[in-house]
């Protein structure tokens, strides 16, 4: 009995922390999804619709990215003082960059831009603008620089979110370069 | 730090659950942590100016200390056809540890400058300096008009910084994008390596740069006690890239150069698995399987739909890399920074690389089948 004490008081210690560590993911779940919601995620991520009170975010296709079946097929044409436009469903932009189209960040598998990243490439992303953190340069006008001013355990958290929202397939088209 | 004050502080107040033990093992570190030797303290903002960062003995004429080393890496980055020189300095009395041949440990306070002309004019100099805390400080410097100085540049970058070809102009990095390179791989110090350092330099290699004075490289360093406990088989048998033809050393060797500081089997990209970079085993067969035949993972924006493979032996022209190295569209184009033009020798000598690959799988095919 006195050698299996140090066993026992090992194991009481282990079992409260799994779960201890169910829980840590869970909490570290919905800190994401309240990151995601207050950091504006939805105003680009989201196709807008117009509801009863206006315009507001389909979240029945929630961060899915520009609608595969909008087309867009060239900037907005503009004349002084504007020098940027969006589309009705807010998931087009263009710009002197060109035309961006916000990118699908539900955990579909095929069509999920975040399906190949990892949670340290999603950081890094977020810290230099770049495609897997160090791939091509990100459009505006995803706020990257704002976003990399998070912590590593917002950003882990905001990942964590990302990987469980319900899958939406849905190929965003590829960016058209400026006129 | 907070997270173990928080805890000590759980503790103290009796509201801690687990038992003495427990308490003990938490505890243990936080004693250790605060009877740990303070870290000196470290230099987080780079000088102003590039005076300031030592590089030259006499500001005045830009005579460059003659304490620090000039060398040139075997397979040279490609800038846009820029001229550059290169520097290391060592602390007095310090070495480079070469134990572990695919990341070498620099002392605390080795500093590396990296200069950049086009037609004669210096336009800006790079800086990485080891600071005491293990970090690398990185810093870019613009030179003034007139030559005569350089001053710090912001950490996002300046655009326009020199015009080149067609309409493009030269942009000095942020550090951002200089971090998204150099902490790619298994060491942040990227021209200053096993490979790039041979002895054994590669005759073929594109855009080889005159050795200067006082020709570093492995030899050099472990002679004169700057690079300690590199292993004895890399002193006795210099590394060089194990290849079927001439062509295949040189296209392996550019890849290496260009876009293995993030294309490695060490790095944060591992999980697309395209390993280009060549450590000390470089029998280039890492590269080999992970481009020759294996399909694109992912089409990148305005790649064309038949470059279904990496690399198709025999077919440059629907092979996944060709495309990506002739593009200079910013979706598609490799590398994705740290160049505006097409490096029109490097598609012309990958380009005969993989022509040629097909037709030696091709004479391997008639050479099995006719046994």
């Amino acid at each position: 009995m006195h050698r299996a004490l140090p066993l026992m008081s090992m194991m009481a210690l282990l079992v409260p922390s799994t779960v201890s560590s169910q829980d840590g993911a869970g909490a570290q779940v919905k800190r994401g999804e309240y990151l995601v919601s207050i950091a504006g995620c939805h105003d680009c991520h989201t196709p807008w619709i117009t509801g009863s009170a206006g315009p507001e975010p389909d979240m029945k296709r929630a961060l899915s990215g520009h609608p595969q079946d909008v087309t867009i097929s060239a900037p907005a044409t503009l004349s002084p003082p504007w020098s940027g436009a969006m589309n009705p469903t807010s998931t087009g932009w263009s710009g002197p960059w060109g035309v961006s189209f916000s990118a699908n960040l539900t955990s579909d598998p095929e069509t999920g831009v975040l399906r190949d990243f990892t949670e340290q490439q999603f950081i890094q992303t977020m810290r230099t603008g770049r495609h897997q953190g160090q791939g091509r340069q990100i459009l505006p006008p995803m706020p990257w620089p704002a976003y990399g001013n998070m912590t590593d355990d917002d950003l882990k958290a905001v990942f964590a979110y990302l990987r469980q929202v319900p899958p939406v397939k849905n190929k965003v088209p590829d960016p058209l370069p400026p006129k | 730090m907070a997270k173990v004050i928080a805890t000590v502080r759980l503790l103290r107040s009796g509201r801690s659950h687990r038992s003495i033990a427990a308490g003990a093992m938490l505890i243990l570190p936080f004693v250790v942590l605060m009877h740990a030797p303070a870290a000196p303290q470290s230099t987080t903002t780079p000088p102003l100016t590039l005076h300031e960062t030592g590089l030259y003995a006499d500001p005045g004429t830009l005579q460059v200390d003659p304490a620090h080393l000039a060398f040139a890496p075997q397979y040279p980055l490609w800038s846009d056809g820029a001229i550059k020189r290169r520097w290391i300095s060592l602390p007095p009395g310090t070495a480079i540890d070469g134990s572990d041949p695919e990341a070498w440990i620099f002392p605390v306070g080795t500093r590396f400058w990296k200069e950049f002309s086009f037609s004669g004019e210096r336009v800006e100099t790079r800086y990485l300096e080891r600071r005491s805390d293990g970090q690398w400080l990185y810093a870019a410097y613009a030179w003034s008009p007139d030559g005569r100085e350089a001053q710090l540049v912001s950490a996002r970058g300046k655009r326009g910084a020199y015009p080149l070809a067609g309409g493009r102009s030269h942009t000095i990095p942020g550090v951002a994008d200089c971090k998204a390179c150099h902490q790619g791989g298994p060491s942040e110090i990227l021209g200053f390596s096993v490979l790039q350092l041979s002895p054994e330099r590669d005759p073929g290699a594109l855009h080889a740069e005159r050795q200067p004075e006082p020709h570093v490289d492995l030899a050099y360093l472990v002679d004169r006690g700057l690079l300690v406990g590199l292993p004895k088989a890399l002193r006795d048998a210099p590394p060089q890239i194990e290849a079927a033809t001439a062509t295949e050393r040189a296209a392996l060797g550019y890849m290496h150069g260009n876009c293995g500081h993030c294309h490695n089997e060490r790095g944060s990209l591992q999980n697309i698995a395209l390993f280009l970079r060549h450590g000390a085993d470089t029998a280039g067969e890492s590269v080999l399987a992970s481009t020759v035949a294996q399909p694109v993972r992912k089409q990148a924006p305005g790649q064309s739909p038949d470059a279904v493979l990496r690399v198709e032996p025999g077919h440059p022209n629907r092979s996944g890399l060709m495309q990506r190295i002739s593009s200079r569209s910013p979706a598609l184009q490799m590398p994705p920074l740290g160049t505006e033009l097409i490096d029109d020798e490097a598609v012309r000598l990958l380009y005969r690389w993989i022509a040629e690959k097909g037709a030696f799988i091709q004479q391997a095919h008639v050479n099995a089948e006719g046994r």
